[in-house]
């Protein structure tokens, strides 16, 4: 048996059982070791999705449509659909999802109970926000259909609840309405954190997707130097270009992290380069959305051992201090990801008890793991999330403290009382002790 | 080429079947699906409803194939429904348990009954009706295990053996009537009733890769296929083991 594991590849750990689930109505065996978890598509960064105790519970063979209304763009798929799976089917018809995160391989169970968000969360929320309705089985073998117009304890338990409340056996969603599958999209870029600031804020109150990516690395003056991507779908065109999609996949498992402190900075310094259009473009929605999901299993570059995503949000007030501060922490290490994102999120208060997404700017990076050195940093990073009010995001996350977590989800303890006795994952039991 | 508009499917419940049905749906393909399971059989027809578009039809019945009383009404139900069968695809079996099969005949005929006797029946009487229009392809998933016996799965091969030669001769014979016989052998699938295997090697395959290949055999009227390809020379090398040798390997 080859253990399922996360994203970024650590901890690496096995459960005692896994089982393949290929029907949404199948009864889950009794003989199974407990606790439960859902595995979708393995595209979580961390625990959340992996346990050492019990039986993993596979979803993707859970992939079938159920019913899909063209007239109202309301879509009922099983929790196992990916995000391309449903882009698939529905952009030809004119339909677009309403909150997408950076990858389309995750399953919508996934993206459900991770409440992910994506570029547009200033305009439209996070994925929760367009749940029509959902199928949640519970271990005693109840199953409850939750939707937001009924009793929502259980809904706003299940958005965001980590796999925890039970088994997410289909998803409805509110499907948004396009004109065609490309992208308008400017990109300017800006030499420092402030000049990202101004821009940002001129770009989010006429833009519904903005996002920015940095380079973590540059110092002084040029800190927080990077490229706003600000984009919409395509008003109706008489004459579209022609998108042709490439698949390349990293081939092997290299003995060590590619990514260091060399071609991070020859990475990041010619991204920053790069010709920006400030006046505009159209891209197929693929490469503005999903550009990493064009060379699969892309996480093997950072070698065997893997490596940490560190995502925070920072609360609004404390945001361009505590921002700054990360920055400095990360260039004086000389450590960095090749993509570091930038991002405001908006006031929409998220649905669910312990969802991430919150006012306030989040930043996102990765880490080659390099053991404590690397640990030692994160923490560096902890202390000034924490001091900021800040916090981390749970389905990025493989090792922040019980504190860290236990302060920024202040509704864990009302949450415990929806998580079904017979779930649990290494993130709960890890941030919860 | 082979169009493959209206198309029966046998046992489209199975995973391979599955991937195999939504890819003819994205090629606009109606579809008849027939399947044992009535859950699996709602959920699947559900599913290719919202796949397919306004213009493609897409219907089925649950049935139990070892009842052969039943296969007429079967096919003529899907003909009427289809308004005519350019393909058929017959994919339904089960994969015995070796050792109950030793320890008991009854079982052993049963899985003969499933795997063989019952797609012959159903290939008995398509065969007849496809020779009278004299166009359209049946392919039927048999398996790598009907090329040689092995003490592990030796009554399943056995059946599937007897399903390959009888398609060989049923392909003989239809040529002449335009109609082609396609028998699918796929080798390892990785198919969620696999997960708990081990799928690290380079054997595994996935169901929609060996629902490609179907597709592609039936389009282009083949005979006898392996899935994926290689299987065709590993195939090759355990057949030509001498029986002397063979006799005493464990495979």
């Amino acid at each position: 048996m080859t253990a399922p594991r996360s994203w970024n590849r650590l901890p690496y750990v096995a459960p005692e059982a896994i089982h393949a689930l290929t029907q949404r109505t199948a009864v889950v065996p009794e003989s199974l070791p407990r606790p439960l978890l859902a595995y979708g598509n393995g595209r979580s960064y961390g625990d959340v999705c992996l346990t050492e105790q019990g039986t993993l519970l596979l979803t993707r063979g859970l992939d079938r449509f159920i019913e899909f209304d063209p007239q109202r763009g309301v879509l009922r798929c099983e929790a196992g659909v990916t995000l391309g799976e449903i882009l698939t089917l529905v952009v030809p018809r004119g339909w677009f999802l309403a909150s997408t995160p950076g990858t389309r391989l995750v399953t919508v169970g996934g993206a459900v109970a991770n409440d992910v968000h994506g570029k547009n969360h200033h305009a439209v929320g996070s994925f929760g926000h367009h749940v029509r309705a959902l199928e949640l089985w519970r271990s005693d073998g109840s199953v409850i259909e939750c939707r937001p117009e009924n009793d929502n304890r259980w809904l706003s338990a299940t958005i965001g609840g980590l796999g925890l409340t039970g088994l997410i056996r289909w998803v409805e969603l509110q499907l948004m309405p396009i004109q065609n599958p490309w992208m308008w999209v400017e990109s300017q870029r800006f030499g420092n954190l402030d000049e990202f600031w101004a821009l940002n804020q001129r770009a989010e109150s006429c833009w519904p997707y903005t996002v920015a990516w940095i380079d973590c690395l540059a110092k002084g003056n040029a800190q927080g130097r990077g490229i706003l991507l600000a984009g919409q779908h395509a008003s109706a065109q008489t004459e579209l270009p022609t998108f042709k999609e490439g698949s390349k996949r990293f081939p092997f498992d290299p003995p060590f992290s590619l990514v260091n402190g060399l071609s991070l900075r020859a990475f990041n310094t010619l991204y920053y380069r790069q010709p920006v259009t400030p006046q505009g473009s159209l891209t197929h929605y693929v490469p503005y959305f999903y550009p990493l999901d064009a060379i699969q299993d892309w996480n093997r570059i950072y070698g065997r051992r893997g490596f940490y995503q560190y995502q925070c949000v920072i609360p609004p007030r404390e945001a361009e201090a505590a921002t700054a501060a990360l920055l400095d922490t990360i260039s004086r290490r000389g450590e960095g990801s090749f993509l570091a994102v930038l991002k405001t999120f908006g006031h929409k208060p998220s649905l669910g008890m312990l969802s991430f997404p919150r006012p306030g700017t989040t930043l996102a990076l990765d880490f080659p793991n390099r053991g404590d050195k690397t640990l030692g940093l994160l923490e560096e990073l902890d202390a000034i999330v924490r001091e900021a009010g800040g916090t981390l995001y749970p389905g990025k996350d493989a090792r922040m403290s019980a504190t860290l977590f236990q302060s920024g989800y202040p509704q864990w303890e009302a949450f415990n009382d929806y998580v079904d006795s017979s779930f649990s994952s290494r993130f709960w039991q890890r941030v919860t002790s | 080429m082979n169009s493959l508009k209206r198309v029966i499917v046998f046992g489209a419940t199975s995973a391979i079947a599955e991937y195999t049905a939504r890819q003819l749906v994205a090629q606009g393909a109606s579809l008849y699906c027939v399947g044992r399971n009535r859950d699996k059989l709602m959920a699947l027809i559900d599913d290719l409803k919202v796949r397919a578009s306004d213009h493609q039809h897409i219907d089925g019945e649950v049935a139990d194939l070892t009842d052969s009383g039943q296969h007429a009404h079967l096919i003529d139900t899907a003909e009427q429904v289809l308004g005519g069968i350019d393909g058929v695809l017959i994919a339904h079996g089960t994969l015995p348990d070796q050792q109950a099969c030793q320890a008991d005949a009854a079982k052993t005929r049963q899985e003969i009954e499933i795997n063989a006797l019952s797609v012959i029946n159903l290939l008995t009487l398509l065969a007849n009706r496809l020779e009278q229009q004299r166009h359209g392809v049946i392919a039927v998933i048999s398996s790598v295990a009907g090329d040689r016996g092995r003490q592990s799965n030796y009554v399943y091969g056995a059946a599937k053996g007897m399903l390959s030669i009888f398609l060989q001769g049923l392909r003989n014979r239809l040529v002449k009537a335009s109609v082609d016989v396609v028998t699918i052998k796929p080798g390892f699938v990785d198919t969620p009733m696999t997960a708990e295997f081990d799928k690290s090697g380079p054997l595994w395959a996935k169901p929609e890769q060996i629902a490609k290949g179907i597709i592609k055999a039936m389009q282009k009227g083949k005979g006898e296929v392996y899935l994926p390809w290689f299987w065709w020379g590993i195939m090759l090398i355990i057949k030509h083991i001498p029986e002397a040798i063979f006799k005493r390997m464990s495979l």
